[in-house]
């Protein structure tokens, strides 16, 4: 198993009033698996991804990567943030090469590497480009050779095209399938769209309203590769269905609160 | 033909030569009304000595090297001033950015030096420190500390904490963090700090000149005062005001280049 959730738990705030985020989360990811992870807004969704991210400790439970516990930021885990959270004052190429800069690589290699994974995101030609110089569905593609670069086993993405128009979308949900496959990564996405979860992911895990519990693992046996043909699949359309039925409504406290 | 006017005057090469003639037009307009002040009332040249006056005093100041000599004492004091003053209020405001506990600390004490007038200040320090230059070095830091601090405190914490959770998941050191992301997010709000700090550090020296220095244009100015050489003040405030300018226009120049990106289209 290349990601092990045991009894995860994470609250925020004051111990004595504690806002409980997720409670009790566990489950496992084999090396190669794409899961996405659906839920409500507030399920707590990017909190657990930021978990297994090192960004935030557990209260409770542990997040092992292989058989090692996390502790912090690991250069074996990659995120891509919702905002593409690319440096404005960067080039396209110092964005993208910029894990390599920290960890002390040379100008020639780090430019080497990073300039092989902007071709695998297919942005070439726009590596001198500055950030706002881009479209938005560009930057969130520089924000994920970014991510590449590292050679991460396990890539988070959480909810990387959600600010995105359905068609940019559509195209990037591709353009990542295609990466899954090529790089042969382990990927973890969180979305609110359910239809994205069933066409991408080999498993669906459900997160319920606050706190986030898992609520359903659905195994999504659809035949890869996956193209836009499913869209009209019968066994697509059910296991969407299934999918949405686990799905808590939202309710209006859930609506007015905005999880850290 | 219509068009044509409208072309020109989009033409970058004609606007720049259109603001340079502006600017020469609107000094010479300068020029004439303070010649006609002079002549109209007659003022003799140590109430108000006009262009001319002043012109042959600053030629015959430059030509005795006194001008040059004390010109280059007030730019040192100056520039000895902005880097003390910038450098210490860049450290005190990466701390203060940093750290809520030193902020509730430390901040009253800052408020209160900053309400309190550095003028007064700098006769004590006359008292304390016998050496003038690195005085006048003190009380251009002091003038220009606070608005410069507060910019880097502002600067620091507009980074963007998605930046940072970023910057902390490829596993960023501390220093990194601070030059790789803080200063460069910072950087604009910086050298808006810095363009303020070059002038209030032009003040500063001066007034630390006046407590008590024996070179420099502040001196000079006293100097000249004494002398009733109304023309020499005249020659002092304009190199004042010429050093400022300066700086100010190489702080410009600085932040054209480290910002250019920002004009990428």
């Amino acid at each position: 198993m290349l990601l092990t959730l045991e009894h995860v738990s994470k609250s925020f705030g004051d111990p004595a009033d504690p806002l409980h985020a997720l409670q009790d989360i566990s489950f496992q990811m084999r090396r190669g698996e794409f899961v996405c992870l659906v839920g409500p807004s507030g399920s707590g969704k990017s909190t657990l991804l930021r978990l297994i991210a090192g960004l935030l400790r557990p209260s409770s439970g542990q997040i092992l990567l292989g058989d090692e516990p996390i502790r912090g930021p690991n250069p074996r885990v990659g995120i891509v943030f919702q905002a593409s959270n690319l440096m404005p004052w960067r080039t396209v190429l110092d964005n993208v090469a910029l894990p390599l800069e920290l960890r002390g690589e040379s100008k020639a290699r780090r430019y080497e590497i990073a300039r092989a994974q902007i071709a695998l995101v297919a942005l070439n030609g726009f590596e001198h480009h500055y950030p706002h110089q881009l479209s938005g569905g560009m930057q969130q593609r520089a924000a994920i050779a970014r991510t590449l670069v590292q050679n991460p086993e396990l890539m988070l993405l959480d909810e990387p095209f959600g600010a995105l128009d359905a068609l940019t979308r559509e195209y990037l949900n591709q353009e990542l399938l295609r990466i899954h496959r090529a790089e042969n990564v382990t990927i973890l996405m969180v979305t609110h769209a359910i239809h994205e979860a069933v066409w991408l992911a080999d498993r669906v895990l459900v997160l319920s309203q606050r706190p986030g519990v898992l609520k359903a693992d659905i195994p999504i046996p659809l035949p890869r590769p996956r193209t836009e043909a499913l869209f009209t699949d019968s066994r697509y359309l059910t296991l969407v269905k299934q999918v949405r039925a686990h799905i808590d409504r939202p309710t209006v406290a859930g609506l007015s609160s905005k999880m850290p | 033909m219509t068009n044509l006017p409208r072309s020109l005057s989009q033409n970058p090469r004609v606007l720049r030569l259109a603001r340079i003639l502006l600017g020469a037009s609107s000094l010479a307009l300068f020029l004439l009304l303070w010649e006609g002040l002079v002549r109209w009332q007659d003022y003799p040249p140590y109430i108000l000595p006009g262009p001319g006056d002043v012109w042959a005093r600053f030629l015959a100041a430059a030509a005795d090297g006194s001008l040059a000599r004390h010109a280059s004492i007030t730019l040192v004091e100056v520039l000895g001033g902005l880097v003390l003053g910038v450098s210490v209020a860049t450290l005190l405001g990466y701390l203060l950015a940093k750290s809520p506990l030193l902020d509730q600390l430390v901040s009253p004490y800052i408020v209160a030096l900053q309400a309190f007038p550095v003028v007064a200040l700098a006769p004590l320090l006359v008292i304390w420190i016998e050496d003038s230059l690195i005085r006048t070095m003190i009380v251009a830091a002091l003038v220009l500390f606070f608005p410069v601090l507060v910019n880097i405190i502002a600067g620091l914490r507009s980074v963007e904490p998605e930046l940072v959770a970023m910057m902390r998941s490829l596993q960023a050191t501390r220093w990194q963090m601070f030059i790789k992301l803080e200063a460069p997010f910072a950087l604009p709000v910086l050298l808006a700090g810095l363009k303020i700090g070059a002038t209030l550090a032009v003040i500063g020296a001066v007034i630390g000149e006046f407590v008590g220095a024996d070179r420099g244009l502040g001196f000079l100015i006293n100097l000249a005062q004494g002398l009733l050489d109304t023309p020499l003040m005249f020659v002092a405030l304009f190199t004042l005001a010429a050093i400022a300018l300066g700086l100010y226009g190489l702080v410009s120049l600085l932040e054209r280049h480290l910002l250019a990106w920002k004009r990428a289209v």
